[in-house]
């Protein structure tokens, strides 16, 4: 994907076990974070039809 | 080439007669120039049908899957590794095939030819390396080289990897070429460069399908593209779905694409699509050592696990 052009950081992997909750919210926040700093994302997204 | 041609008839012509295959897929001339056609042979007399030279490059796996009578076909080395795959992924079984392999030396790249004139090319001969491109009002030779198609140009596995009888001697491989400087081009541009270069790649694209209908990897009763429940992608011409049918697609190949080339060679637009299936053949070369379709025998990265596989892009 991001050799596509979506920005890298935009994609994440991780795995975490249903007992590793401390992990679950590290990742969660890490994650929304590093989005955050992207902004919206504005690929992949349809622009509407311009009818003139 | 020519040599090529009556050892094919004659392979096939004596499976044909001893009743050990019901059919061979072969090529035979087709009606306009470097555009040669499958064909399917069902009888001894019509094995004179069967050609071979430089305008050769489907791949003639792509008639194989799911098919259940013996079959002998004529394949070259990435058609070769095609079959191993289907093998590998139960669409053929192995004693169903008679394997007729032809060394490879590159195919011609049609679109190559008609850009260099203006006029209509009405004839294209080949004679001991030298192709010579004739229309109404020019002629002209090339030295094969010049002319290949570019996955042609970068093949380093031009003698098949499995056959039961070959129609010539086995090809020099082509040492020492650089298959991914095109892959590498890309890899080097900035997100927004990438994503607008693909982006100008796929603008031209009709969403024909022709690409998937040439590859013999995409074998799927229904295509995620067709598919309306649910429907997975949306069917118009927004870029947004273009891109998503061409990525995904690409993914269905990753660890199987052979580099053929027959996707690029039947779109209509001469999109170059391969620059995504490249890009993942690169990455299975270099993250698993993994060249498709090389032996029936062996499965491929993405049903296997090792230990040692690369995962530092799981936090
Ligand atoms: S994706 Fe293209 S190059 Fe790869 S196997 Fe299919 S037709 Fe051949
Ligand atoms: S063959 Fe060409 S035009 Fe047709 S869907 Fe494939 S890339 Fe698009």
């Amino acid at each position: 994907m991001e050799h596509m052009g979506i920005e890298p950081g935009r994609l994440q992997f991780s795995w975490v076990s249903s007992a590793e909750s401390t992990k679950f919210v590290k990742v969660v926040n890490e994650v929304s974070e590093t989005i955050k700093k992207l902004g919206p994302n504005d690929r992949f997204v349809k622009k509407e039809i311009k009818v003139a | 080439m020519l040599a090529y041609t009556d050892r094919i008839k004659e392979i096939a012509r004596a499976l044909l007669t001893d009743c050990r295959v019901e059919l061979v897929i072969g090529f035979r001339k087709g009606t306009v120039p470097m555009m040669n056609e499958p064909c399917f042979i069902n009888s001894p007399d019509e094995a004179d049908q069967l050609v071979w030279d430089s305008n050769c490059g489907i791949n003639l796996a792509n008639y194989l899957a799911n098919r259940t009578e013996k079959i002998g076909i004529v394949a070259k080395g990435c058609d070769s590794r095609n079959i191993a795959t289907h093998i590998i992924e139960n669409k053929i079984g192995r004693d169903q095939l008679f394997i007729i392999g032809v060394p490879c030396q590159g195919m011609i790249d049609r679109r190559k030819v008609n850009a260099m004139f203006d006029g209509e090319v009405r004839e294209v001969v080949e004679s001991d390396g030298l192709v010579t491109v004739r229309g109404a009002d020019f002629e002209k030779s090339f030295e094969k080289s010049e002319l290949l198609q570019q996955n042609c140009s970068v093949c380093t596995h031009r003698n098949p990897v499995i056959f039961d009888e070959m129609a010539a001697d086995p090809v020099d491989e082509q040492q020492g070429v650089d298959r991914y400087a095109d892959v590498r081009e890309i890899e080097a541009m900035d997100p927004q460069q990438r994503w607008d270069a693909f982006e100008k790649l796929l603008a031209p694209c009709i969403r024909c399908y022709a690409c998937r209908n040439a590859c013999p990897l995409c074998y799927c009763p229904t295509c995620f593209v067709d598919e309306a429940r649910p429907q997975w992608v949306g069917k118009s011409q927004n870029p947004v779905d273009v891109r998503t049918f061409h990525f995904l697609r690409a993914y269905h190949c990753a660890g199987r694409c052979t580099d053929c080339g027959a996707c690029e060679r039947a779109c209509p637009v001469g999109i170059n699509m391969r620059v995504f299936t490249k890009k993942l053949e690169k990455d299975c070369f270099e993250s698993f050592g993994w060249e498709a379709g090389l032996s029936p025998d062996v499965r491929p990265p993405l049903d296997t696990y090792r230990p040692e596989d690369p995962d530092d892009f799981i936090k």
